[in-house]
């Protein structure tokens, strides 16, 4: 099924936003790698006939921005911020605590395909270092051990409900 | 400077659930835009944010209301674009205003729509803030379900329709035309200026780009007028400020306070002081693009000037504390790495001129240093310096310089050990 056939109403709300259809590409593409786990080929030119663009530049701006996944993403990807300042506040034993946890290095999908581990830059929720954003919810304060485990326990319980998971954050929790 | 009586901005410290319309509503919410539209034209809400003296909260400090007075005369239609990118390290205030007071942030974004006679407004919010978006679009539609906003605004006829756009990860698209090449639906990055935005930006139409903090202070100024507001501040800094307060203090957080504030009342009166009471080394106090400072400066006035004075800049208001454990080789390493990480590729000194200093300081502080290494630093970084073709390559010189000047023999001592050991291999993502 094509993405206009599964997501008709949500596609024509997003176009029916902007003055101008290419101005919609960023939205649509979340739409498109929440359907497909991640941005497929075939999906990326998909978005390309909505918006009315040549592919190459709708693969342009796949590779630009790093909330867009064109390769295998796990049901949740965690990013774990290691900028200034919770660098110095205990980011680097995180992303520890989480490698070891999970087996994977950053950059890395556990095998059994549930989660992706990532570094990135500034989250903007400094005061409450060190942190995370799994599937872009924060999970703040994550400075022990257990405060990890009982993330992951909680992440597996969703995932298997298949509770709100969209690696783009449109079910995201407000 | 004594603390505020009250909140311009924060209120929600003041007024618990002023995220819900209702309480919003009953502590003087949307009265602001109803006695705009109803009974002010566009010129008195443009004057008074004028008088006001309220400056843009974004970096650059730049008069919002002489800002909104450079539209070129009927030329239409016109755009806001409300820059709700905020990704500089150490700066979480914007975060906060969307989570906790969305409302006055949506008011102020309406009131700005109609200062500037503008139809459409964007709030460009950044994509990891996804939560934040969903909590804007709700107060959207809850304030055009009472006729707040929409077509026909407090049944004047007056249009204003915001609309969300979320971005997908890239500090550059706060960048004021990066975030319109992003939201014209291309890759982020910066046009060459002139045209400036107010004459030719989105969809190469005037466009006014304002900050998150700015506009959330704009329906306190039209409702209670530019002398309630100036009685916080400084007469050059008006009003007061959003600090975020980060790193090595007891108590993190964002904190409201006058303009003129002290970085010693920041941090010892608000943010409860030092963790395990340790000293005071790098302060940076306007985000990543600002230069450090040390405790030799903590009695600096924050506020424009004061900060320029000392060297520095107020920039974002991210302040970032760090006590002794922290080395200065490593800051500068942590914080180059993030502006080659968010380096948009366009123009070559930023683009290589990051990769080589975060190359060369990965080497100072992990192993396999070359005995000319601070030297080459000092040549990367001036090859930059009025090079590149917008500030993020300009702000990704201040780190460095700054490190090399304020603590010179933390080089000299990274570089005998690093030479001593074996190069560790960099992986350097995108």
């Amino acid at each position: 099924m094509s993405l206009r056939q599964q997501h008709g109403a949500e596609i024509d709300a997003i176009l029916a936003r902007y003055p101008q259809k290419k101005s919609a590409i960023l939205a649509l593409l979340y739409v498109a790698q929440d359907t497909y786990g991640r941005l497929t080929d075939e999906s990326i030119r998909e978005v390309a006939t909505i918006i009315d663009v040549p592919p190459t530049h709708v693969f342009e701006v796949v590779g630009f921005y790093t909330l867009l996944y064109d390769e295998n993403v796990g049901k949740v990807v965690l990013q774990v911020c290691d900028d200034v300042p919770c660098a110095f506040c205990g980011a680097e034993q995180l992303v520890s605590t989480l490698e070891s946890k999970l087996g994977i290095q950053c950059d890395q999908t556990t095998p059994d395909g549930m989660f992706t581990l990532q570094r990135v830059k500034c989250l903007a929720d400094c005061n409450r270092a060190p942190l995370l954003q799994a599937n872009l919810d924060y999970y703040r304060n994550l400075d022990t051990t257990e405060k990890v485990d009982d993330l992951l326990t909680q992440l597996r319980e969703r995932i298997a409900k298949n509770d709100r998971i969209s690696i783009s954050g449109r079910l995201a929790e407000i | 400077m004594p603390p505020i009586t009250e909140h311009v901005v924060l209120r929600d410290n003041d007024v618990p659930n002023i995220a819900d319309l209702d309480v919003y509503i009953k502590h003087e919410g949307y009265e602001a835009l109803r006695i705009a539209v109803t009974e002010k034209t566009p010129a008195d809400v443009i004057n008074v944010v004028k008088e006001a003296g309220l400056r843009g909260r974004g970096g650059a400090g730049f008069p919002t209301g002489v800002k909104w007075g450079f539209l070129p005369k009927d030329v239409y239609p016109r755009y806001l674009c409300c820059n709700a990118d905020e990704s500089e390290p150490g700066t979480f205030n914007n975060h906060q205003i969307i989570d906790r007071n969305p409302h006055q942030l949506i008011e102020g974004v309406a009131l700005a729509a109609y200062a500037i006679e503008c139809q459409t407004a964007f709030i460009y919010i950044r994509g990891e803030f996804a939560a934040g978006a969903l909590r804007l679009e709700k107060a959207i539609a809850d304030a055009t379900a009472r006729g707040y906003l929409g077509k026909n605004a407090f049944g004047t006829g007056v249009n204003i329709n915001i609309v969300v756009s979320r971005g997908a990860g890239a500090y550059i698209c706060g960048e004021e035309t990066a975030l319109m090449e992003s939201l014209e639906g291309k890759m982020g990055q910066p046009r060459l200026k002139p045209p400036f935005p107010a004459i030719a930006g989105l969809y190469s139409k005037p466009t006014i780009v304002n900050n998150v903090e700015t506009l959330a202070n704009v329906p306190r100024i039209v409702l209670k007028g530019a002398e309630w507001y100036r009685k916080n501040g400084t007469e050059k800094s008006p009003g007061t400020k959003v600090f975020s307060v980060s790193g090595h203090v007891r108590k993190p957080g964002n904190y409201e306070v006058q303009f003129g504030t002290t970085m010693r009342e920041l941090i010892y009166d608000y943010a409860g002081g030092m963790r395990e009471d340790r000293k005071v080394k790098i302060i940076v106090p306007g985000g990543a693009s600002a230069a450090w400072l040390t405790e030799a400066s903590i009695d600096v006035a924050m506020d424009y000037e004061s900060l320029a004075a000392a060297g520095t800049m107020l920039g974002s208001g991210g302040v970032i504390i760090l006590d002794e454990t922290v080395s200065a080789v490593e800051l500068a390493y942590k914080m180059d790495e993030f502006f080659k990480h968010e380096s948009c590729g366009k123009c070559t000194p930023c683009r290589e001129g990051t990769h080589y200093l975060v190359k060369t300081l990965h080497r100072l502080n992990h192993g396999g240093a070359q005995k000319n290494d601070i030297a080459k630093l000092h040549d990367i970084y001036n090859q930059m310096a009025g090079n590149c073709f917008c500030l993020l390559g300009e702000s990704a010189v201040v780190p460095i310089r700054t490190a090399l000047k304020l603590f010179p023999h933390e080089f000299e001592e990274a570089l005998a050990k690093s030479s001593a050991r074996h190069a560790i291999p960099l992986t350097l993502a995108h």
